[in-house]
Parts: C-alpha cells; sequence; structure tokens
C-alpha cells in the first residue's frame, strides 16, 4: 500500500521502539507491546511452542505411528480420540505427526528462499545496471503470478524422480520457496540500493576490499533486519501453500509423511458419509498453527520492523502504522491529539492548500 | 506540480514522467486540494494515457517471462508422454507418441514452437487429444463466474465490517472484527469449503454439496436451444424458468461464501487501515471543524476516499482469488478452470497443465491491467 504510506514518515514510530533493538528480541517484543496486542502475541507464542512441541515429541505423544493401519472409519472412541480414516490411518497419530511434517517443510523452505532471495537482491542491488532490471522484471512477473500456480509447476518439476520421506519434504519446501523468493529479493534489493551509497561501503572499496566482500560482509548485515518480520510472516503462507499442495494430490506420500493437506484431500470424499472426524482435526490443526504464526509476526511486524513499512510489503504493515500513531494520539485525547500529531508528522503535499 | 487539476490543458509536456507502476501516483488528497486551480496546466489526458500504454506495454514481457518460467520447468525434467504414460506403454510406443508430438526435438524449438503456437491462440493439445484452447473456452467462464459471486460476498461483508471496524477504532466491534480477518486469514479455503458442506448440506441439507447445478437443469440448460454462455446463472435467466435460476443460485451460496470470505478477510483489513488513515487527513478535520456531523464525516466525507486503494489492491487480490478459486473449485466439484487443473494434475497430463497455467498467468496480467485502467479513471489523482 504504497500509495498511502508517505503520509506517515519512519520518524513517527522509530523513537517509540529504537531503545529496545538492540536487547533479546524475544522479550524487547515482549515489553513494547500492551494490552489486546499483548495478548495476541502470548496467544500466537504459545500455539507455536504447542505445536512445535507436538512436532518434537510426535513418537511418544501420539497414540501410534502416522502410517499404522487400523480398522477404517472408526468414529471417535477411547481406542482412537480422533477417530480413523478411510484408509485405516488414527487420525490423531496423523495430526501429531503432521505438526512434525509442517515444521520441517516450513524451516526449510524459510531458509532455502531466504538464501536465494536475499543472495539475488545483495547482487542485484549492488551491481544494478541490466543484471538489476532483468531480475526485477522477472521478480516482479513471479510476483504477480499467483503463487500456489507457481508452486505447483515447481513441484512437477522437483518431483519428478524423488521418493523418500525426506527427499518428500525437501520437494515440497522447494516448490513452496519460490513462492517467496520474490519478496526477499525485493526487501533485500531495495535495502541494498539504499546502502550502497553510504561511506562505509565507499570505505570498504577505497581498503581494497572485493565486490564480493562488500556485498555479503558489508552490506548484507545491514540490509537483513527486516528479514525476521518477512520470515514470520511468510511462514505462515508456507503452511498454506504446503496444504494447498497436498489437498490438490501433489503433497508428500501418506506412508513417508503424515500431511494435513493430504488428509483433507481424502477427507472430502467421506463428508458425504456424514463423517466429519477426518476433515475437523487436521483442518484446525492447520488454522491453529497458521493463526499462531500470524500473530507472531504481526506483533514482531508492528515492533520491529520500521524498515517494512516504507516498502509496502504487506497491508499488516500499514495497518500497525496507522494504529500506533493514532495510539499515541489518543493519550491527548480525542481531536485535539489528532490535530497535534498531524502537524507533528511529516506534512502530506496537499497541505498547502488549509490555511 | 504534475497532475494537478486541469481538465482542459492539453498537451503540455510535464516535467515528471509516468512511471510504470500505480504506486508512485503523488500523494494527494483529491477534493480539497484539487479545488484549488493552479497556474501550471500540466497535459493530464496526456499523462493519463501514456501511463496506460506503457502499463499496457509492460503486460508483454511480464506474460512472456512466466509463459518461458513455465515452459521449462515443466519441460526441463521430462517430456509430458513419458510422465503421463510411463511404466504403462512399452519405450518404442512411447517414442513413437513423443515423435508424433515433436518432444523429441531440442529443447529450443519446442519453446520456439510453443510460443507461436500461443500467439495464435492455441495451447496445444492434451494427452487425451483434446484443444485446450476449447477446454479453456468451456470452462473459463465458470471460474469467472465463481470469482464474480465470491466478489459479492467480499465486498457485502468486508466493506461495512471494515467501516465497523475503523468506526469503533480499539473497541470491542474492532476487536472482534479484526479477530474474524485473521481467523479467516488463517483457514485454507478448502477446509472452509468442507466445514460449510458438512453443516449447510449434509446436517442441515439447506444447499447442495457439489456441482454448479443440479444435473438435470445442466442437461435442460444445455438443449433447450438458446445460447450457452457457459455462465450459468445467464444461461439460467435467458432460458427464462425461475426455478433454473434459483437452482443455480443455490448451488453459488456455498462456494461463492467460501471464497468470498477469504476475500473478505483482506478487504476487512484494507477498508479499515484505509478509512482509519482518511480519517486522519486535513480535509476530514476541516468538515469536523465546520461542525459536520461524525456520522457525515464518515459517510460522506472519509469513506469514499478510503475506498479508493481498495481499489488499487484489488488488481493484487485478483491473482490470490484466482488461486483460491483452484482450492474452492475442487471442494465443490464446481467445474471450472481449476477443477479440470486438478483433474489433469492427478492424471499426470503436465501438458494441460502448462496450457491451464499459461493461461491464468495471461488473465491475471489482462485482469489488473484492467482494473489499474479502472483505478486510474476513478482515482482523481490520476485523472486529473
Amino acid at each position: 500500500m504504497a500509495v498511502v504510506t508517505p503520509v506517515l514518515s519512519v520518524a513517527d514510530i522509530v523513537p517509540a521502539v529504537s531503545g529496545k533493538k538492540r536487547q533479546f528480541p524475544g522479550l524487547a517484543l515482549l515489553q513494547s507491546t500492551h494490552g489486546i496486542q499483548r495478548i495476541m502475541l502470548l496467544i500466537g507464542v504459545v500455539l507455536v511452542i504447542f505445536f512445535v512441541v507436538l512436532a518434537l515429541f510426535a513418537p511418544v505423544l501420539a497414540p501410534y505411528k502416522f502410517n499404522a493401519i487400523f480398522t477404517p472409519q472408526l468414529p471417535p472412541s477411547a481406542m482412537h480420540w480422533f477417530g480413523t480414516t478411510v484408509g485405516g490411518f488414527d487420525v490423531m497419530s496423523r495430526v501429531i505427526y503432521g505438526a512434525r511434517t509442517a515444521i520441517e517443510v516450513i524451516l526449510l523452505a524459510v531458509a532455502l528462499s531466504i538464501a536465494v532471495g536475499v543472495t539475488l537482491g545483495v547482487i542485484s542491488g549492488f551491481i544494478g545496471t541490466w543484471v538489476d532490471r532483468v531480475l526485477v522484471l522477472i521478480m516482479d512477473a513471479l510476483y504477480s503470478f499467483p503463487s500456489l500456480l507457481l508452486a505447483i509447476v515447481v513441484r512437477i518439476m522437483v518431483a519428478a524422480g524423488h521418493s523418500g520421506p525426506f527427499a518428500g519434504i525437501l520437494s515440497a519446501a522447494v516448490s513452496i520457496t519460490v513462492v517467496f523468493i520474490p519478496q526477499y529479493f525485493r526487501v533485500t534489493r531495495n535495502a541494498t540500493i539504499q546502502a550502497k551509497v553510504e561511506p562505509y561501503v565507499d570505505a570498504a572499496r577505497v581498503a581494497g576490499a572485493n565486490p564480493g566482500r562488500i556485498m555479503f560482509g558489508h552490506i548484507l548485515p545491514n540490509v537483513s533486519q527486516s528479514i525476521p518480520v518477512l520470515m514470520t510472516l511468510n511462514a505462515s503462507e508456507a503452511i498454506l501453500t504446503l496444504a494447498a499442495l497436498g489437498f490438490l494430490g501433489l503433497g508428500i506420500e501418506p506412508n513417508s509423511a503424515a500431511e494435513w493437506g493430504f488428509d483433507l484431500s481424502k477427507a472430502r470424499s467421506d463428508l458425504i458419509n456424514g463423517i466429519w472426524w477426518t476433515a475437523i482435526f487436521p483442518g484446525i490443526a492447520i488454522v491453529l498453527i497458521v493463526l499462531g504464526v500470524t500473530l507472531i509476526g504481526e506483533s514482531l511486524n508492528d515492533v520491529l520492523n520500521p524498515l517494512l513499512r516504507t516498502r509496502g510489503g504487506t497491508t499488516t504493515a500499514d495497518e500497525e502504522e496507522v494504529a500506533s500513531v493514532i495510539e499515541s494520539t489518543d493519550i491527548n485525547g480525542g481531536l485535539d491529539g489528532a490535530q497535534r500529531s498531524t502537524a507533528g508528522a511529516a506534512p502530506p503535499p496537499q497541505s498547502r492548500g488549509e490555511p | 506540480m504534475p497532475g494537478e487539476p486541469s481538465q482542459n490543458g492539453p498537451d503540455v509536456p510535464t516535467s515528471s514522467p509516468p512511471d510504470e507502476l500505480p504506486d508512485v501516483v503523488p500523494d494527494e488528497l483529491p477534493d480539497e486540494a484539487a479545488a484549488e486551480p493552479t497556474s501550471k496546466k500540466s497535459g493530464s489526458s496526456h499523462v493519463l494515457a501514456r501511463y496506460l500504454t506503457l502499463r499496457l506495454v509492460l503486460i508483454v514481457p511480464t506474460v512472456w517471462i512466466l509463459v518461458t518460467v513455465v515452459f521449462f520447468f515443466l519441460r526441463v525434467t521430462g517430456d509430458p508422454i513419458t510422465a503421463a504414460q510411463g511404466g504403462r506403454l512399452p519405450p518404442e510406443k512411447i517414442w513413437e507418441l513423443k515423435q508424433a508430438a515433436g518432444y523429441n526435438d531440442p529443447l529450443i524449438v519446442q519453446y520456439g514452437r510453443y510460443l507461436w503456437q500461443i500467439l495464435h491462440g492455441n495451447f496445444g493439445r492434451t494427452t487425451d487429444n483434446q484443444s485446450i484452447s476449447s477446454l479453456l473456452i468451456h470452462y473459463a467462464p465458470a471460474t469467472l463466474e465463481l470469482v464474480f459471486w465470491a466478489l459479492i460476498v467480499a465486498f457485502l461483508v468486508g466493506i461495512p465490517l471494515g467501516r465497523l471496524a475503523a468506526r469503533h477504532y480499539n473497541k470491542g466491534p474492532d476487536m472482534a472484527i479484526r479477530g474474524f480477518a485473521i481467523l479467516f486469514y488463517a483457514a485454507p479455503v478448502f477446509f472452509v469449503a468442507l466445514l460449510l458442506k458438512l453443516v449447510f448440506s449434509i446436517w442441515l441439507h439447506w444447499f447442495p454439496i457439489s456441482q454448479r447445478a443440479s444435473t438435470s437443469v445442466q442437461i435442460a440448460m444445455a438443449t433447450d436451444g438458446h445460447v450457452d454462455t457457459h455462465i450459468y446463472i445467464i444461461n439460467a435467466i435467458i432460458s427464462g424458468h425461475f426455478s433454473y435460476v434459483l437452482d443455480v443460485l443455490q448451488h453459488a451460496v456455498l462456494p461463492g461464501l467460501a471464497l468470498g470470505l477469504l476475500t473478505a478477510g483482506v478487504f476487512i483489513r484494507m477498508v479499515r487501515i484505509n478509512l482509519l488513515q482518511t480519517m486522519r487527513a486535513d480535509f476530514v478535520t476541516a468538515a469536523r471543524a465546520r461542525g459536520v456531523a461524525e456520522s457525515k464525516v464518515v459517510s460522506q466525507h472519509a469513506f469514499r476516499n478510503a475506498l479508493i486503494p481498495v481499489v488499487t489492491v484489488m488488481g493484487m487480490e485478483i491473482a490470490m482469488m484466482l488461486g483460491g478459486a483452484i482450492l474452492t473449485e475442487t471442494s465443490f466439484e464446481w467445474q471450472g478452470l481449476g477443477y479440470i487443473l486438478s483433474q489433469y494434475l492427478l492424471k499426470r497430463d503436465f501438458v494441460a497443465v502448462q496450457g491451464i497455467v499459461t493461461f491464468f498467468a495471461l488473465l491475471v496480467a489482462v485482469v489488473s491491467f484492467l482494473i489499474d485502467v479502472v483505478n486510474a479513471l476513478v482515482d482523481p489523482r490520476v485523472r486529473y
């Protein structure tokens, strides 16, 4: 939403957080939130920790192996708390092991897309010229494309001739990666273009550092502060993309890993027979984990990331930005405060029309 | 300042060139600022024309890049015939099929041929030898119909709720509505679809569980001699049977809701945030200072201006909605592009997948261009 962002300057928000930037991020994050926002953050953290625990201790927590076969289509009972599927899988075990798959894929996908996107972004921003223009054009084209379709295409490419549990997870992660590379590329490239005219870059150049060293030793550490936020925002989308791929039958083989989207796609035909438990539980698991990551992402976005706000990456950034500005004006009370803060903020271009 | 009011000022070249993206439009507020005439006259229609031309020209490289990426991604690991038939047919037979379809040629030759085909509106043939172009003509209207219903739901739900949330900023309704928006973001559209089916079709029997219309209605509409637009609601209206219209509408409710609520979440956030921002603008403060009632300030001064960025964002939303449409169609067996895409994915027919994906790329590029045009026409900051 870059159309409206220039009305608010980064300077409005930075003083509120800059003092806490060097502290341990989690603590600073919690300290700088308040009221409903702190509650949202805490809910997010609790949800994510819950799923991490499920993932780590899946073999202990799950009653059975995710690929163990029982009598099919049993309703929930003491033996099978969440019932069993058409294929005879225990739903609860698959939901628990599914957390493991989801988290593995997220971590891999996010790490890979950062590695590729940030590298390309720094190179593109630093070198400039036609390299930059071509890369920007490609990345913009990819960004405009429905991400699910992109993931499907890459998935078909990487899935050719792979099997085994880890290969399945890796290829799922790679196909999700492509969706996010353009975002990291954009953020890093723009930051690099700003950073490369700084004196320390000239200094490094004069001192004889080669371009690779300048890019990755000097510029990269200075342009990476907006990445954690983008990471959390993307993590939730990664889960949804993984589930969507699974739902379309492009996910991970059911015998090599438990995957919620795949289970939901199988649940589609169960519904007609009134079998609800195969759909409800994996679905709720997806909703909760995405909710958890999203809540953390939004809070992080609000607190840690003045950079992303001006880049127009997400609506969330703008939303929180206005929220924080308005909150600060509310202290002064109502209309008065609103006026005062408008005067204090960067004057919008049209203000010459006012007396 | 370029882009200042001058409806009549014809072709004085402007100092600043039009930019390629909508977000570089100078950030000015329309009404109050525009009321003051300026001495600088700039060719506004000229600027608009140049902007739109540039935007139109930019479609070409975008689509070309996507076509190229999709082509090489899908072909680099193998040919479609081996993928679809591998193991089922003897190798000699596969080789013959490949030879006949031209898959034994060098990749670059195939690529050139593919581009040539697409330029002529030919998206190739599926491995079961159907013309993909005719598939697209047959199924794309269904997807458009679904997107249309979803947009109606999104507007009806998203805009009033966003407005309500902004008016009660940081109070109960705002919290509840924001929670709702986050929840609908977090819920995958196919899970929402399954829940809707479970509750409203299976438990309550209010709405049909799948398809775009009852089989009897589909057959009746296809054979009654009227023009087949492939858009069922139009077919039903043309047929003149009220029961057909009702049947089609009933089938549209759940898919429209599933995809619409997903989009509504985004709309809520957009309307809310833009209204909040507009409420801080000077012209709103001025209206308040003149003693205009708060409800009137919102409805007459702020609200419409707050909607402008929502139109802008719709360009990006279309890509998301088409992605959502694939999943919604698959969930409801709504026979549109997304549904057949998922069918061909299961059959591993990658020529068909390639054709459909390419068509989606084209669709997204064209639709977002059209939205930019609408945006340029709606937004006074671009128009003047």
